[in-house]
């Protein structure tokens, strides 16, 4: 099964900006990962501000440019494994958010997990 | 945490760290039963210490540790002293007393020691049949129920076939070393068709009611990518996993909605994975750049590559694939290669042309046996407009597939003959 899991935060990093040392310890974790053939995909996201958000309100369609400054937590980064289970896909984004936790001093990040609908022949 | 849950956090880590844990072990013991048996006890103690201490920060190394202790506990309990096993002992003792970060001690080897695994469990002294079960077991971390039920084979036979399999490796001293740079080749090729049977047996089954059977298909997959973690410069291995994700990206699209199968040229190219599609050329570009010679695989992925590109029938490049079909067949001459070939020089140079490929292949002895051989020349006669002789070929690959959902569509295509 198919997961999508992403990583939100304050995008104004309050704990600093994140140290070279996560980058690097994440970047050995992806590379086993995707040695595992577990990891498919994965990317980080510039800051809301180069984005945008189309809204459906009452009907109409609104368009707000970024930064989306009422949003607390934003989607920072995002990966799509592939995995037997729901567990696994907790176990590697505990391996993945320890990182965060141990290199990183005073962040506070959430790792969302979603399974990604799939067609099942069996289902 | 629930015992349950807890059970399944761990059932978790053990495919997660099975593989590299095994192997690790195999490199130590050299000998895959104690190693597997190792392994097992690591298990067992995770499952009776961590839903109370909850899973260590580390569970590779920590399952590592206690396996490794185990070994010792056991060369101490044998009082065999054979010489090889004393040292081993020793050897085993010494790690232990001077690397205690195992955590090291396993990275090191790592790699080298999952291919050797790989290397083993696909050794030829072993029947394909063999190869895939063991492998399944050892690298791919499944349990013997769950290879029963992908194969749709009993528990006891699969049990029956991995002792069997470990016994037969016994028994031929298979070495642990990684092959010579001459056997090399062979034994690669030797794990790149255990992985392809695996992926085909999952993606057209050969038995059994459902066309296709997805798991099997992930674990090939999975397989794959970590062979080219490991063997990133093979162009072979490239090929391989190019071909298997580009054609498990249309898995979407290949059945329909009570599981009946729907062929390539019908498909909903909508439902194809994109994301599949990008990893797939990804790959085929890889083992290109690698070699300009293309192998087999390199060449399957090629063709498949060419549907993958095309966003309809109409726009596939079927010329090239014609070309891509005789290259293959010139490398490795064969009447599923040369039936396929027809079916795209029906498509290039129209049906006729398509025809006069498979009454050649035909003359020259046919396939016995191979359904699609009578279901390819139906439908291009039923193109050239001879519908009696389409529907006669129709019925015939009917009564020749084993599987039930295939069966159903060639009839529906011989019905589908009269009439008009």
């Amino acid at each position: 099964m198919r997961f999508l899991t992403t990583v939100a935060m304050d995008e104004n990093f309050p704990a600093g900006p994140p140290p070279v040392e996560l980058f690097a310890a994440i970047g050995e974790l992806g590379e086993q990962a995707t040695k595992d053939g577990t990891l498919l995909e994965t990317g980080g996201l510039l800051p809301s501000a180069s984005g945008a958000q189309v809204r459906v309100t009452n009907g109409k369609v609104t368009v707000t440019d970024g930064p989306f400054a009422e949003a607390k937590e934003l989607i920072g980064g995002y990966a799509i494994y592939e995995l037997h289970s729901k567990e696994e896909a907790i176990e590697t984004s505990r391996r993945f958010m320890q990182l965060h936790a141990d290199l990183w001093p005073g962040v506070e990040a959430v790792c969302e997990i979603r399974q990604i609908m799939e067609f099942d022949p069996q289902q | 945490m629930t015992d349950t849950a807890a059970h399944r956090s761990i059932e978790a880590v053990w495919r997660m760290e099975s593989a590299r844990l095994i192997a690790g072990l195999v490199r130590m013991v050299r000998d895959v039963t104690l190693a597997e048996d190792l392994a097992q006890d690591a298990l067992v103690a995770a499952l009776s210490q961590w839903p109370q201490s909850g899973v260590p920060d580390n569970p590779g190394a920590w399952l590592m540790a206690i396996a490794k202790r185990r070994a010792v506990d056991q060369f101490r309990r044998n009082e065999r002293l054979d010489r090889t096993q004393s040292v081993l002992g020793r050897e085993l003792e010494t790690q232990e007393a001077f690397v205690p970060d195992f955590d090291a001690a396993l990275d090191d080897h790592i790699e080298d020691d999952l291919l050797r695994l790989m290397f083993i469990c696909c050794h030829p002294v072993l029947s394909t049949e063999a190869r895939a079960a063991l492998t399944l077991r050892l690298l791919g971390g499944l349990t013997t129920t769950e290879i029963a039920r992908a194969f749709l084979s009993s528990e006891a036979t699969i049990a029956q076939r991995i002792v069997r399999a470990k016994r037969n490796l016994t028994k031929a001293r298979v070495p642990f070393e990684e092959p010579d740079r001459t056997e090399r080749a062979e034994r690669l090729a030797s794990v790149l068709e255990v992985i392809y049977l695996v992926f085909n047996e999952g993606y057209s089954a050969t038995v059994g009611d459902d066309w296709m059977r997805p798991a099997l298909c992930t674990e090939a997959l999975r397989l794959g990518r970590t062979l080219v973690g490991l063997c990133p410069s093979e162009p072979a291995v490239h090929g391989l996993v190019a071909l298997m994700e580009i054609r498990a990206s249309r898995t979407p699209a290949r059945t329909g909605p009570s599981g009946e199968p729907i062929l390539l040229v019908e498909q909903n190219r909508a439902r194809w994975n994109r994301l599949l599609i990008r990893r797939g050329l990804a790959a085929l570009e890889r083992a290109e750049a690698l070699s300009p010679d293309r192998g087999p695989y390199v060449l399957q992925a090629a063709i498949a590559a060419c549907h993958a590109r095309a966003r309809s029938v109409e726009e596939t490049d079927w010329v090239q694939i014609t070309s891509l079909y005789e290259a293959l067949g010139a490398l490795d001459p064969s009447s599923v290669v040369e039936l396929n070939r027809a079916v795209a020089v029906g498509m290039a140079y129209g049906a006729a042309a398509g025809l006069a490929v498979v009454e050649a292949l035909e003359a020259a002895g046919g396939i016995p046996g191979y359904h699609l051989l009578p279901s390819v020349r139906g439908d291009l006669l039923a193109k050239v407009g001879r519908m009696d002789e389409a529907r006669a070929e129709f019925e015939r690959a009917a009564g020749m597939t084993q599987n039930a959902r295939e069966r159903a569509l060639l009839l529906d295509r011989a019905a589908g003959c009269s009439g008009d």
